[in-house]
């Protein structure tokens, strides 16, 4: 096109410009249709979470004093600890560094991340490493021989 | 603007020297006769190839190569993602469309001679290319495992097990085991999106490479004319004359693709079952439609052959044949006019279009 424009020596007729605006608009029109669907087709579509505000984590018994398992609650992992006094405490499982899965340390009493060492105590508050903030706890309850977590909230 | 733009230009030029690629792309001509409009085809077929490609992209995000998901999450793509019946489907038709260009672009070659001396590897590469597609349209077809296409892949990988010596061996590398299973369906899935692509891609370089290198052919009879003196010899520049007209094409046959899916969206039919029987009027795509016509017509021994190695035989003679026809029709090179060949180019579209009829009717 330019060098079409090079060689006409004349200015650029009215007409013209009108022509060239007009399809430059088609185009670009076009393509943002084309791009508008792929786009939407890329963002995955919203898939029903559980909407359980309560979970069984565990049976009564299961857990030995000392010691911890990780369950899931939702659509995240979420820890139970049988804490050295005979207590159940539970906090998400998710690490408020990085987003890394917890464990609970026997020999330490405390709850570990092991991608960059970061330490929380038996409440939940962040006590070592680089984790800014403490894990949300839950609330637990034994009905019967079920354990059962639910959300504070 | 201007100004920034040719002093990038002139930066990238004396790290890379695209002054070369510029020069050559400003000498370059396209001749202008009769039969210009056959030289789009391949374009075109280029074009279809790239939006094969970047909707195969996109399938990829949710689709699951397993023989218990791969249904459901076409489906998934179907009916949950957001246009993702609109990619599925562009993707289906754009296939289709494909290979009905990729044999629109081969006999409009081959009519035109333009296979002859010194274009004889653009053709051996472009008949490859072709074998290419067509195991892209079959080894694509099972992935949406449905019926159809579970026993499209049976009947199919079944026939190389007829293969003399070593069909055992085919058939169990193509199935990964003895029958079709989810096995089968992983490994077309492999050849699908990674040993053809990459075959493709190799091949397409060299095709392109060629046709670059050595410019539109002119047919023989174009040729003759002008040396008679009853025509002038004419071209346009290739940048930006032809392309724009190529992708004036480009464009129209997005708006076509778009509609075709938009009215006529892709079915993905009934979850296959390996051990259902197989549904009546079953039949293979389109394009493989001459060669199972022909298959039927085949009786169940001839001489001391069987029918399906007969078949075969025949079809992989007639291949073979086709691939190399610019060294034997090496006389259209010398500028002769070849009527046998022009024969048999006219004879083999006419099998095809009347076994494919013929199939389509039945």
């Amino acid at each position: 096109m330019e060098t079409e424009q090079e060689r006409d020596s004349s200015p650029p007729q009215p007409g013209r410009r009108w022509v060239s605006a007009l399809l430059g608009a088609g185009v670009l029109a076009s393509i943002a249709s084309f791009l508008y669907p792929a786009l939407r087709y890329v963002l995955p579509p919203r898939i029903a979470e559980s909407t359980s505000s309560s979970v069984v984590a565990a049976k009564v018994g299961q857990l030995k004093d000392n010691t911890g398992i990780v369950f899931r609650f939702g659509s995240e992992p979420a820890i139970l600890i049988h804490t050295p006094d005979g207590k159940y405490v539970a906090f998400t499982a998710v690490c408020t560094h990085l987003g890394c899965t917890v464990q609970y340390r026997s020999d330490l009493h405390e709850i570990w991340c092991p991608c960059h060492n970061g330490m929380y105590s038996l409440t939940g508050q962040n006590v070592s490493g680089p984790p800014p903030r403490p894990l949300a706890a839950y609330k637990v309850h034994v009905q019967g021989e079920d354990i059962v977590v639910s959300r504070s909230a | 603007m201007a100004g920034i733009y040719r002093r990038i230009m002139s930066w990238v030029d004396e790290r890379f020297g695209t002054g070369s690629v510029e020069e050559f792309l400003r000498h370059k001509t396209v001749p202008i006769h009769r039969h210009t409009i056959w030289y789009y085809l391949g374009g075109m077929t280029l074009f279809l190839f790239i939006i094969q490609v970047l909707t195969g992209i996109l399938l990829l995000l949710y689709y699951r190569p397993t023989a218990s998901d791969a249904f459901e999450s076409v489906q998934f793509i179907m009916t949950q993602v957001q246009f993702g019946w609109l990619i599925r489907s562009i993707h289906s038709w754009s296939a289709n469309l494909m290979i009905f260009l990729v044999f629109a672009h081969m006999f409009s070659v081959y009519f035109l001679k333009a296979y002859r001396k010194p274009r004889e590897l653009t053709w051996v590469t472009g008949m490859l290319l072709m074998f290419v597609v067509l195991a892209f349209g079959f080894s694509g077809y099972l992935l949406p495992w449905n019926t159809l296409s579970f026993f499209a892949t049976k009947v199919g990988t079944d026939m190389a097990g007829f293969v003399p010596f070593i069909g055992k061996w085919i058939l169990i590398f193509l199935r990964g085991g003895k029958e079709v299973t989810g096995a089968t369906l992983t490994r077309f899935f492999g050849f699908h999106v990674a040993v053809l692509p990459g075959l493709a891609t190799l091949l397409l370089a060299m095709h392109l490479l060629l046709v670059q290198r050595l410019g539109m052919s002119t047919p023989p009879s174009v040729e003759r004319a002008i040396e008679q003196g009853k025509e002038q010899r004419r071209s346009m520049p290739f940048f930006p004359n032809f392309l724009l007209r190529d992708i004036i094409g480009w464009y129209a046959a997005l708006g076509v693709l778009g509609a075709l899916a938009a009215i006529f969206p892709w079915e993905l039919g009934i979850k296959a079952n390996p051990f259902g029987s197989a549904p009546a009027g079953i039949r293979p795509e389109w394009y493989f439609l001459f060669m199972f016509q022909t298959f039927k017509y085949l009786p169940a021994k001839v001489l001391f052959l069987d029918s399906e190695l007969l078949g075969l035989a025949v079809f992989s003679l007639a291949g073979a044949v086709w691939v190399i026809v610019p060294f034997l029709d090496y006389k259209a090179g010398f500028g002769k006019v070849t009527r046998f060949f022009t024969g048999l180019g006219i004879f083999a579209l006419g099998y095809i279009v009347l076994m494919s009829a013929l199939a389509l009717r039945t």
